[in-house]
């Protein structure tokens, strides 16, 4: 096997349940005591235990049901999040992004957004600028790409987003439930594009809900069930046993 | 020049495009704002110590004026801080890149505006027969850039623990309102009795303030002044800079 890229070895994390400091500060000074206590018993564990590798070039699936840890773990991949106990390497330039869109904002147009999430993801603004026409062109939106985006469908955001994340160079791109989204057409460019990296030799970690696709592009898949790691192997065996725990 | 600086530039312009973008549509309006409230201010203040009140201050208009200019970028950048990484929650939780480039982007911003600003201070001298002076030509940047550190400090620490006490906002504008009327800017320090005099030394932006001052009408820097101001603009950011290096691993967690 070549060398691992990515590294969890006995990741757990955390959330502190924050919600008693959003009482904000006068909750602080006026209840200092409970406001300790609670600071020390409330915190929620998202993941447990979490071991896996993944090695250059992969591509590596991750499912599980909602809430079951999945952006956690990407997060913790991007380095967003810090984890609480164990250890996450990783190795490579990493595509900075999670989720298609972020940073996106309503009021901006489609052409200054592929600006902001470009040089977001990673991008210099004048490589943005080389490649802006190819962007606009890939999302097929013509001359909605000028309006600002609160007026796009859910379907049309995705292939916004999506259209900055096909013109990336990352060593490893992170994708979290980008497909779910988008008519039938687009989602199949985007499974083109994904294969396209792939060839590339790109490393990938994918959660996604449509298990067709983690089985046309994943090598590997981990299901996590419970912010546990309930399955870890080949996309097949994995997807097969997940798909028949919730047959019945 | 590296990359890695590459890009953060780049970052800071496209965050500042979008701010501006967003508060004004355009960035002429956003001018139009920074140099319109100051003036607005002044003129009241004119009309309240002057006409009415009858201090005893030369060429007042022009005295408020080369202070309530930097302080409109002191306190814009101040004001605007505890939305500035909750108005970006997506891109904190989402994407990973330095986040005090987000309090960068907006002090710079408001530096800008406040820069473009200066010609209308000019205008004023004009009209109060006084000439811009050849010190401005390295008095601003270094006063810019004593300011800079200041704002950028302090808007790393409201910004970063608003994060964790939700409602800093109205306790940070109280606190800006209170700090102006504590700054020689409608007063001359000279005003102040002798024996309140180190009161006013404690006011950290006090030596900042009056160095802009005595910049604009008189062309000198007290070194006094301007010692003390770096010095408080110093440890300023590097506190801001700790507080928020200690809070940042947080951040995507709490948002
Ligand atoms: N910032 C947060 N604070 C507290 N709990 C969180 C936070 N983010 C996620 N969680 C919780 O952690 C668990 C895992 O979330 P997540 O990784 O987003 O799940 P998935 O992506 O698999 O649906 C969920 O139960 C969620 O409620
Ligand atoms: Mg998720």
């Amino acid at each position: 096997m070549s060398e691992s890229v990515i590294t969890f070895d006995n990741v757990s994390k955390y959330y502190p349940l924050y919600h008693h400091l959003t009482g904000g500060f006068k909750h602080f000074l006026f209840n200092f005591p409970q406001w300790i206590r609670t600071l020390k018993h409330s915190r929620f564990n998202a993941l447990c235990n979490i071991s896996f590798e993944v090695s250059k070039g992969e591509s590596f699936g991750i499912i599980g049901r909602n809430g079951a840890g999945k952006s956690t773990t990407l997060g913790l991949i991007a380095g967003v999040l810090n984890p609480s106990q164990g250890k996450v390497a990783v190795s490579g330039r990493i595509s900075p992004l999670l989720e298609l869109g972020a940073g996106f904002h309503p009021e901006l147009t489609g052409r200054e957004n592929i600006i902001l999430n470009g040089v977001l993801m990673g991008l210099l603004r004048v490589e943005v600028m080389r490649k802006i026409n190819e962007i606009i062109a890939f999302s097929e939106l013509g001359d909605f790409i000028d309006q600002p985006i609160r007026m796009y469908s859910s379907g049309m955001l995705a292939r916004l987003g999506f259209s900055v994340v096909a013109h990336l160079d990352p060593e490893i791109l992170l994708i979290d439930e980008i497909l779910a989204v988008g008519d039938i057409e687009f989602q199949k460019k985007c499974v083109d594009k994904l294969m396209d990296f792939k060839k590339k030799g790109i490393t990938m970690v994918f959660v996604s809900h449509s298990l067709d696709s983690v089985k046309m592009i994943c090598d590997r898949t981990l299901w996590i069930e419970n912010h546990v790691v309930k399955m870890l192997g080949s996309t097949e065996e994995v997807v097969g046993d997940y798909a028949k725990s919730y047959a019945v | 020049m590296n990359r890695k600086v590459r890009h953060y530039i780049d970052l800071v312009i496209v965050l500042t495009q979008k701010e501006l973008k967003l508060r004004y549509k355009n960035s002429f309006f956003g001018y139009l704002w920074s140099v319109g409230q100051p003036l607005a201010f002044a003129f009241v203040f004119f009309i309240s110590f002057k006409i009415v009140m009858k201090v005893q201050v030369e060429d007042y208009t022009v005295f408020i004026i080369s202070g309530l200019f930097p302080w409109q970028w002191f306190s814009n950048s101040v004001n605007a801080s505890p939305m500035v990484f909750l108005g970006n929650a997506s891109i904190i939780k989402k994407v990973s890149f330095p986040r005090n480039l987000l309090p960068l982007s907006q002090v710079i911003q408001d530096m800008i505006h406040f820069f473009f600003a200066i010609p209308v201070i000019v205008i004023f001298l004009f009209v109060y027969h006084k000439t811009p002076s050849l010190s401005w030509l390295y008095g601003i940047p270094l006063l810019l850039f004593i300011q800079f550190l200041m704002t950028y400090g302090i808007c790393l620490i409201v910004s970063s623990v608003n994060l964790f006490f939700r409602d800093l906002e109205r306790l940070t504008e109280l606190m800006v309102t209170l700090l102006f009327y504590f700054t020689p800017i409608l007063y001359p320090e000279t005003m102040v009795p002798e024996k309140y005099r180190t009161i006013l030394h404690c006011n950290p932006l006090a030596p900042l303030m009056i160095s802009w001052r005595d910049l604009f009408l008189k062309g000198t820097l007290h070194p006094f002044y301007l010692f003390t101001s770096f010095v408080y603009a110093g440890f300023t950011v590097a506190l801001g800079y700790w507080v928020y290096r200690k809070l940042s691993m947080r951040f995507a967690e709490v948002l």
